[in-house]
């Protein structure tokens, strides 16, 4: 519960930042790449805004990666005939929202407009070929079934963020009186599509991004709720993940921005800065308690409360690129497939392309470039004791033995530290019939036949020095040269699977279903 | 008798053996072809009588050559002398362990540099010492080994099981009470030696599902499987039972079978014909059909202490039309689980109902009146039963061999005169605990097969009886007159000069039986077990005769034997080499009786308890020289 709390604050938080943000972005739109380094550098600027700038700064971006998707566009060119009806239905909004500020309810509903047109049109289109070609693959038809989804959920996230700006003051009022049904609503669309009415109308005041039940929505969603669970321990911020939304308006369209942060940005440590002293926080909360220390002015309840997420700009959904050019999490890429928060990018960019810093201090060979994993692994290290020849490790024997099943010319190997001691007097016995040429081929008699395993025992038995095996470090892999080559990027994939288990495997199925697990690999 | 003169003796007896074969070296038998004395070495060999194929190579030198060069299987009294032993038989193949207690890892070496590829089985169920890496000589260089015999190994571990992996050839593999051997070393097995088609795992209780699974899915050929006391469950009966030429299965005691998961398997294994599913209380007769569901072939089935046997549950197993044998015991039986017995399709052979409680005349009326084909029958302790159940098989079972019927003792002494009229291929006759008499006896003589009477604690039993048997039963090689009092030497002598294949006697507690009677039995030069446990009145001088004339002897009881003294044990010494096992409790042995028993080579078992004349220092030196 403590998680979704802070999750619901944090959406708060932004919505209210954005808010207040809304002008000063407005006039800084057409802000330069250099100038938003800069200000990175000087680590000056706080935090929000600098990712309001990040948002400024992506529109040309979209437009640009939209112009490919070709069926999306070209439902875009034609006009549908709908359009009073549409209208009339937006009429009463419309005339409220006035009051607020018309010129934008304007671009939002004139969007809306064009957006459910697009879409009747390719449903029609959709139908009139359905007519003529029966036998149309399942392929095509899921395709089109998304391409609604997603226009379909674009168009929710306009209505809910227009219907949201229009009743400013009953939203607040039942927030703040129902805080328990926001969370609920929060985890429901975290943990599942939300489907009844009651989500529906406490997302609209929550975080309108993540609540809509589009398909590739809900995908994002569960995967972006496993690594939340898979990486726990590492200090997020969840708010990062629906921060700015304000924007949509003047965005081409498309269900989704893509935004890119730069390595620097991915991989510094603090997100939050201090603007008088420049000190670096991980939240907001921290740097809200470290200005206390700055003056009275910072002690007050409306400093220190949470700031108020009480923006009436729609949410459009967010997803990041890897600035890591190749890469199948960056945009230029042919299968582009985005990821869905910050945190997302972060740890996908140290996992796959940064050094391995962290090393497991029990097994002294697994390496991790993100601390989270680390940590996953020490509390498993040691447990997978199951090996087959192949020098795939196994946590659990029933599933040694299915790999054993399934695969010929695997065995299960032994432990090292049993193939141990019977080596020793094996060795022993040579000696004394000297008869040392044939050491080697009895050694690899205990293995398969060309294997991981037989591998590392022929280097074992090639030891000449017997004292090897005397050496207080014995059971360490380490210590046996040429253990490093051979079975260690088998480990990393056993390891990755296991540590990426359900998001990957299951609910990221249709289009990035290897990709997950190719993510992790190096 | 000292020590010294012992040795004294046994050097003039080498000395007599050299002199023989100096001897035969002009023999007329050098004219034999090759051909013609491997044939001879063949036939001696089917005797299963070593010492027929001893003396045969003592006869000539060029025997002696032929013998070794012919010769395949192997049973060395010491591992010591194995290389030499190797370099003179140049063609075994078949090397039994048995006898070497201590087998280490250079033993193992040598036997395998020096048998190379022609070995192609090894026992080594009875000894110890020998690690994996022994085992990995005699795997690596003995390629083509076929049988390994590794049961009792409770110090082998996985590491051994992977050495074994590698013989890719291996079909035959026992690997009873190897306690820790656990999946892992299975597995291995499983995926190297993907030829077998013999293994027992039997109370290797690290292995579990898993590996037994994995056996199933990769060693497609397997013939011959015991799981029992493994920690099993229908997972890997479903594996098993998928097997497409698997004919034998034991699962004794395998206590995590019961009927609720055995009912989830959904075929049985059509290629079974023996099934042993006893000791498995949890397994009723649901579990059973379900699992032994298509195995139209079975002949075989064993339920022994399991689930009572009603009518539901007989009627559960009528369908397989081959069954020719069926084992109950100690299985509640009830009788119209009898009956239903009787009227399966299948004609039985063979029936064990030993111990099950709920047999009554009726109950087995009615499975010997339409099972006529009946063979064996085992009813021992259905002391229920009487005279009406014996009268009615033995007039519908008239080609019955085998019928054990210890203490069914209802039974009236006029039934076993029916046995004798009835029954004329009998065999095998167990009446111990009964009413038989004299005059069953002397009916019972009239089965000329027999070769195994028990009559045990028949105390009806008189040397009239014994007579009768001694002067027709001429077959008989076991002979049981445990506390058969009336039993004097009489009767023991008759027995001894008419029955010469006599293999094994028990006159245990008969007090009447005196050196006479020993001296008799001397005759029976087969003789292999003497147990005359209890008879106060044998000596040192029937011993003398016994060891003199029997020298096959390997089982000696002599417990309460007073009168035997030390010189009974150096005769024993001197002739007896071929003595395995010995009680010579409260017997009036010393020391240098002791030490004179320590000289025999073979002597695995000795139990001395209650000896008044032994001192620490004797039995020390004893255990020493042995």
């Amino acid at each position: 519960m403590d998680l979704n709390d802070k999750i619901v604050a944090d959406t708060w938080a932004k919505s209210f930042s954005s808010a207040k943000d809304l002008p000063k972005q407005l006039t800084s739109d057409h802000r330069s790449f250099t100038s938003f380094n800069n200000q990175q550098q000087q680590k000056k600027w706080e935090v929000s805004s600098i990712l309001d700038y990040n948002n400024r700064i992506q529109p040309p971006f979209p437009e640009f990666n939209h112009t490919p998707e070709a069926p999306r566009n070209h439902n875009s060119q034609i006009k549908g005939p709908d359009r009073e009806d549409m209208q009339s239905n937006e009429k009463p909004d419309n005339k409220r929202f006035q009051e607020w500020d018309p010129r934008v309810m304007l671009n939002n509903l004139s969007f809306l407009e064009d957006k459910i047109h697009q879409l009747q049109d390719l449903v029609h289109l959709i139908v009139g070929r359905r007519g003529r070609v029966l036998g149309q693959s399942d392929e095509l038809a899921t395709q089109q079934q998304q391409l609604i989804t997603a226009d379909l959920t674009s168009i929710i996230v306009q209505l809910i963020s227009t219907a949201g700006s229009l009743l400013p003051s009953i939203k607040h009022t039942l927030s703040t009186a129902n805080p328990a049904i926001g969370q609920l609503g929060q985890l429901g669309s975290m943990l599942f599509p939300p489907t009844n009415s009651l989500n529906g109308v406490v997302l609209q005041q929550n975080s309108g991004g993540s609540k809509v039940s589009g398909q590739s929505n809900q995908i994002d969603l569960t995967v972006n709720c496993g690594t939340e669970q898979n990486y726990a321990a590492e200090e997020h911020d969840p708010k990062d993940d629906d921060d700015d939304a304000d924007e949509g308006e003047n965005l081409a369209p498309g269900s989704y921005e893509i935004l890119q942060l730069e390595k620097e940005e991915i991989l510094a440590p603090h997100t939050h800065f201090c603007m008088i002293c420049g000190k670096g926080f991980k939240r907001d909360a921290n740097l809200r308690m470290h200005m206390r220390g700055h003056g009275d002015e910072y002690k007050t309840p409306a400093a220190l409360a949470k700031p108020n997420k009480d923006s009436s700009e729609p949410m459009l959904l967010k997803r990041y690129s890897c600035p890591y050019a190749g890469c199948k999490r960056n945009k230029d890429h042919k299968k582009f497939q985005p990821l869905k928060t910050i945190l997302c990018v972060k740890n996908h960019y140290k996992r796959t392309h940064c050094d391995k810093s962290y090393t497991c201090s029990r097994c002294n060979t697994k390496k991790f470039s993100v601390i989270a994993d680390l940590k996953t692994h020490e509390k498993h290290c040691g447990r997978d004791k199951w090996l087959c020849s192949c020098g795939t490790t196994f946590s659990r024997k029933d599933k040694l033995f299915g790999h054993i099943a399934l695969f010929q010319g695997h065995t299960p190997a032994l432990p090292l530290d049993e193939t141990k001691p019977s080596s020793l007097p094996s060795d022993r016995t040579e000696n004394n019939e000297s008869k040392l040429g044939n050491i080697g081929f009895n050694f690899s008699a205990s293995g398969s036949g060309g294997n991981a395993i037989q591998n590392m025992v022929d280097v074992k038995g090639a030891v000449d020095d017997p004292a090897a095996y005397f050496s207080p470090l014995n059971f360490d892999p380490c210590n046996i040269p040429g253990f490093h080559e051979f079975p260690r990027p088998t480990f990393e994939e056993s390891d990755g699977f296991f540590s990426f288990p359900i998001p990957g495997a299951c609910n990221y199925n249709q289009k990035t279903g290897g990709d997950s697990g190719s993510n992790d690999l190096e | 008798m000292t020590s010294d003169s012992l040795k004294n003796q046994r050097q003039k007896h080498n000395g007599n053996e050299e002199a023989l074969q100096n001897s035969s070296n002009s023999c007329p038998f050098e004219s034999l072809t090759q051909d013609i004395i491997f044939a001879i070495l063949d036939s001696l060999a089917l005797t299963h009588d070593s010492l027929s194929l001893k003396s045969f190579s003592l006869t000539s030198k060029s025997f002696y050559y032929l013998e070794s060069l012919h010769r395949k299987s192997l049973k060395p009294l010491r591992s010591q002398l194995l290389p030499r032993i190797l370099h003179r038989y140049s063609s075994i193949s078949r090397l039994d362990l048995t006898l070497c207690p201590r087998v280490d890892d250079h033993t193992l070496s040598s036997i395998s540099s020096l048998c190379k590829s022609r070995l192609r089985s090894i026992d080594l169920s009875r000894s110890r010492f020998f690690t994996s890496s022994g085992l990995s000589y005699s795997v690596t260089n003995c390629s083509f080994l076929v049988e390994i015999d590794l049961s009792n190994a409770t110090t082998l571990t996985d590491s051994a099981a992977a050495v074994i992996a590698e013989a890719k050839n291996l079909e035959r593999l026992w690997l009873v009470r190897c306690k820790l051997i656990s999946d892992i070393g299975i597995g291995c097995v499983a995926v190297g030696c993907r030829k077998l088609r013999l293994l027992s795992l039997k109370w290797c209780c690290r292995v579990s599902d898993l590996g037994v699974g994995l056996i199933a899915m990769k060693c497609e050929d397997l013939r011959s499987l015991d799981l029992s006391y493994l920690p099993i469950t229908e997972k890997c009966l479903s594996s098993i039972l998928r097997l497409q030429s698997l004919e034998d299965l034991v699962l004794v005691a395998c206590v995590g079978l019961d009927d609720d998961g055995l009912r989830t398997l959904k075929h049985g294994c059509r290629s079974l014909e023996r099934l042993d599913v006893s000791n498995c209380q949890s397994i009723g007769h649901l579990g059973l059909s379900s699992f032994t569901e298509g195995s139209t072939c079975l002949r075989l089935l064993v339920l022994s202490y399991g689930c009572s046997v009603t009518a539901v549950a007989a009627k559960c197993l009528q369908n397989f039309s081959l069954l020719q044998s069926i084992k109950l015991d100690g299985c509640l039986v009830t009788c119209c689980g009898m009956k239903a017995i009787g009227n399966w399709c299948a004609s039985l052979v063979e029936l064990s109902l030993s111990k099950c409680s709920g047999v009554t005349d009726v109950g087995l009326c009615s499975i010997v009146e339409t099972q006529k084909e009946l063979k064996k029958l085992d009813i021992t302790c259905c002391r229920w039963i009487s005279y009406i159940s014996i009268d009615s098989n033995t007039r519908s079972c008239t080609s019955l061999t085998s019928l054990r019927m210890e203490s069914c003792t209802q039974v009236s002494k006029e039934a076993f005169v029916l046995i004798g009229k009835c029954c004329p291929f009998l065999e095998e006759l167990d009446v111990t605990d009964n009413e038989i008499d004299d005059e069953g006896l002397k009916s019972i003589s009239s089965c000329s097969k027999l070769c195994s009477l028990k009559v045990g604690i028949c105390l009806n039993v008189t040397d009239q009886g014994l007579i009768s048997i001694g002067m027709s039963c001429s077959e008989l090689a076991e002979l049981d007159l445990y506390r058969c009092l009336g039993i004097t030497d009489v009767g023991v002598a008759s027995v001894a000069q008419g029955c010469p294949k006599l293999r094994v006697i028990n006159v245990e507690y008969c007090n009447k039986v005196i050196d006479t009677s020993l001296r008799m039995l001397s005759n029976c030069l087969g003789l292999k077990a003497l147990e005359a446990r209890g008879c106060p009145c044998i000596s040192s001088v029937g011993l003398l005769a016994i060891a003199e004339g029997c020298r096959l002897l390997t089982m000696l009881d002599i417990k309460n034997c007073y009168n035997i003294n030390d010189s009974g044990m150096v005769s024993l010494a001197c002739y007896s080499q071929n003595l395995k096992q010995i009680n010579l409790s409260y017997c009036s042995v010393t020391d240098v009786g002791l030490l004179a028993l320590a000289s025999i080579r073979q002597l695995q078992n000795m139990t001395v308890l209650h000896l008044t004349g032994l001192t620490p220092n004797g039995l020390a030196s004893a255990l020493l020289a042995s």
